[in-house]
């Protein structure tokens, strides 16, 4: 059957599964929007803000497991997106873009809003194409979605010129549907998991970190029941946060800059270190001639340029975290290898030295402590809410003091580190999980750089609970400056200059809630989680309040800054 | 470890952007590329390349790795000098003063295998083809002269 290229896009749509976009319409896309119209099985969620559409797709695809997509028009449109598509491509989420183009024929003449959107998005997106033949149409899109979540997933930009969305071709359905990412994953070489195992066996005082591949990799159950068998603390990456129970007594939770002192120190006094689906960070490793100094490495990830990459490892697995752990329990259960907590007594009672002489944790005054808050959410929320940031301290303060249970319930820019990022991708994840309790933890900085977003929540009946920690200025950068540039504080105090959140909340038809004492941390947080509809609940805390530890940038990872911690002797 | 020059070669697809993409990644992760040729292949749908960079084993290793994620491309490999033929080109015009030294110049030119493929009034223009070093000989003994222009290709390797 002939049909347009508008129909054949949403019709390649369908065949994916995708049930939701996040967009904007405009003149590039008119053709889109109208056969959108008139495809009911699609729901279309209208953002206010391109950069808002792009991490709602981004948020919906991080929560769901699912691919997320984004419709924009040509020009402005599409590179209003480019922060969007930059920060999923540096956390690896998989995303599927479609730009409005201007007519093929007009390409390269400076047309009205004409961009070179695929040219712009080459360094940030795992692959683009632009379709100039509406033959090209359906195979194309097919691929997009097969690349987007096939190995190390990755956002991936489709442009679609005017003249080829109006075109006519016959549709031909796929010819194997979902073969490309239904593919098994790839076999773990055998030598490498035997040498992981000698390893292990061997090890006395191991340690295993993971990264956001074992959420990507959905391993979570298969590393608990490895750590529980053979007894390995845990540690994680900012994107590992919620793939191992924060409850569970061998967790160490995060490492890195903003690390727990006892996961830096587990990690500069291993034998050994299990990496599972993490890249090695400047902000994991700190000074990488004093990262793990005394440890041999494995490390498994599906992308072979993340191994060997910034730090040398002795046993190097490509593959898939899930197939790997699999495979390394079976190996422990044929060899009858089980080792039990009191097994380890000399390290894990090393490690339960440093976290008893310095936990994590903070000195009260009076005013309200955002780590209290945060601490307080937990407990309300069991744990279990979908947990979106912003960017800085209120990000290391949500990564320090909540304790994830679950994995794909922390949606953070790690990668990028983009403010304004959180609100949009909270309203994803609610529109992935309607059922779930979705809250964006915010600072004043970052939550104006999207705030437009709240009529798409409100306008949709998006019940996401937005925690703005008011310090009254940009705080992370407050704070380098506080530490590294003699207290001169250019241009990060924000003061008076913020609007009232309260009434702002009101303006745009969502609840606005405030607290100002630590007593009032509590009911605020109740009345919000329990109000069904968009609420802002602003918390004026101690603005002399930062994120210990801290390593220095280029530091190494035992070098750290302990300031507000209470440590005992 | 030792830095020097290294040979790549790729299948690419046959797509209007893949030599963008190619030369963003070397140049977006600081790797450097030498020189590069790009040529038909028996298949119209591929395109081969070759690309010379320099650097030590590690880093040739991770451009290899980052270039074997580019969805266009097919195949990445090295080639060895050992195993392998590499050839580049060059053209060359210079200008001769007087007609004694057109005489020694063409001499110049058959003793290191050059071809003469153009002759004017007061230029001679050559062509050469061989081993980057043996096009780096042939170039040192035509310094002596006025070189007016010259082209030089990238590397194809078998
Ligand atoms: C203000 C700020 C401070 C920060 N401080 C810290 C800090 O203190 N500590 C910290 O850890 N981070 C910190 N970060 C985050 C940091 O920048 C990185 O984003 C983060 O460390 C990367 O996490 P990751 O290594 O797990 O990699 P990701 O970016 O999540 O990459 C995942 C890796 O897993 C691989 N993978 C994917 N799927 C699979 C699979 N199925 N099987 C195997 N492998 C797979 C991928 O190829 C990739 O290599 C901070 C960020 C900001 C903005
Ligand atoms: C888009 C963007 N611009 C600038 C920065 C640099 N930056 C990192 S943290 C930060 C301060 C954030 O302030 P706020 O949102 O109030 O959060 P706080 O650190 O106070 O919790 C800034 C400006 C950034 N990460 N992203």
């Amino acid at each position: 059957m002939k049909m347009r290229g508008a129909k054949i896009l949403l019709k390649v749509l369908e065949e994916e599964g995708v049930d939701t976009i996040f967009g904007y319409p405009g003149g590039a896309v008119l053709d889109i929007y109208d056969e959108l119209y008139r495809t009911p099985g699609i729901r279309h969620i209208r953002t206010h803000h391109e950069q808002g559409a792009a991490h709602a797709a981004d948020g919906y695809a991080r929560a769901s497991g699912k691919v997320g997509v984004c419709l924009v028009t040509s020009g402005p449109g599409a590179t209003n997106t480019v922060t969007g598509i930059a920060t999923a491509y540096m956390d690896s989420v998989p995303m599927v873009i479609l730009t409005g183009q201007v007519p093929t024929k007009f390409i390269g003449t400076d047309a009205f809003q004409e961009s070179d959107i695929t040219g712009i998005t080459r360094p940030c997106t795992k692959h683009n194409t632009l379709v100039r033949r509406i033959e090209d149409l359906a195979p194309t899109v097919r691929e997009a979605f097969a690349i987007a979540r096939s190995g190390r997933p990755g956002p991936v930009l489709i442009d679609l010129p005017k003249d080829v969305m109006q075109a006519e071709t016959e549709y031909m359905a796929p010819e194997k549907p979902g073969s490309f990412h239904d593919a098994p994953a790839a076999p773990v070489d055998e030598e490498a998991l035997q040498q992981a195992f000698r390893l292990l066996r061997e090890s006395k005082r191991p340690i295993i970190i993971v990264g956001g591949g074992i959420v990507m990799g959905k391993a979570s159950e298969e590393l608990k029941s490895l750590v529980e068998t053979i007894s390995i603390p845990v540690a994680s990456t900012l994107m590992g946060l919620g793939a191992f129970p924060g409850t569970h007594p061998l967790w160490l939770g995060m490492l890195g800059m903003h690390g727990t002192y006892y996961a830096n120190m587990a990690v500069s006094n291993c034998d050994l270190l299990m990496t599972l689906g993490a890249r090695f960070s400047d902000r994991v490793t700190g000074k990488i001639a004093s990262f793990a100094p005394h440890a041999k490495s494995i490390q498994i990830d599906i992308d072979a340029a993340s191994i060997n990459k910034v730090v040398d490892i002795d046993v190097p697995v490509v593959g898939d975290c899930k197939t790997f752990l699999s495979r390394l329990i079976e190996l422990c259960r044929e060899a009858a290898l089980t080792v039990r907590p009191e097994d380890r007594t000399e390290w894990l009672n090393d490690i339960a030295q440093w976290r008893k002489k310095t936990p994590l944790n903070y000195t009260k005054n009076g005013r309200i402590k955002p780590q209290e808050v945060i601490e307080t959410l937990q407990r309300l929320t069991d744990g279990k809410a979908i947990i979106c940031t912003e960017v800085g301290q209120n990000q290391m303060w949500t990564a320090q003091f909540y304790r994830f249970t679950e994995p794909q319930t922390f949606l953070t820019s790690g990668g990028l580190g983009t403010m304004g990022y959180g609100f949009p991708a909270a309203i994803g994840a609610q529109v992935a999980c309607p059922d779930k309790t979705v809250v964006d933890i915010a600072g004043d900085g970052s939550i104006q750089m999207n705030i437009q977003e709240l009529a798409t929540a409100v306008g949709n009946n998006l019940p996401v609970k937005i925690i703005i920690l008011n310090n009254g200025c940009l705080g992370m950068v407050h704070q380098w400056q506080e530490i590294f540039y003699g207290k001169r504080y250019s241009h990060t105090e924000i003061g008076d200059s913020s609007p009232d959140f309260v009434k702002l909340a009101e303006a745009y038809g969502a609840v606005g809630l405030r607290a100002s004492r630590p007593e009032e941390i509590e009911p605020v947080l109740r009345k919000a989680l329990e109000t069904p509809r968009t609420v802002i609940a602003e918390f004026i805390i101690d603005p002399s309040e930062s994120v210990f530890p801290m390593v220095s940038p280029g530091g190494a990872l035992t070098d750290m800054r302990l300031e507000n911690i209470i440590a005992h002797d | 470890m030792e830095v020097k020059n290294r040979t790549i070669s790729l299948i690419v697809k046959n797509r209007p952007d893949v030599l963008a993409r190619i030369a963003g990644t070397f140049s977006g992760r600081g790797f450097n590329i030498e020189n590069i040729s790009a040529n038909v292949t028996m298949d119209p749908s591929v395109t081969k390349i070759t690309i010379v960079t320099t650097g030590d084993s590690a880093t040739v290793l991770k451009i290899e790795k980052q270039l074997r994620k580019l969805v266009d491309i097919i195949t990445v490999n090295f080639i060895p000098p050992e195993t392998s033929v590499q050839r580049e080109m060059i053209l060359i015009r210079i200008k001769i003063p007087d007609n004694s030294s057109r005489s020694e110049l063409l001499k110049l030119a058959a003793q290191n295998h050059c071809r003469v493929i153009g002759e004017g009034e007061a230029t001679v223009t050559l062509e050469c083809t061989g081993a980057s070093e043996e096009i780096d000989r042939a170039l040192s003994f035509f310094k002596v002269y006025t070189i007016e222009d010259m082209s030089r290709s990238g590397i194809v390797a078998l």
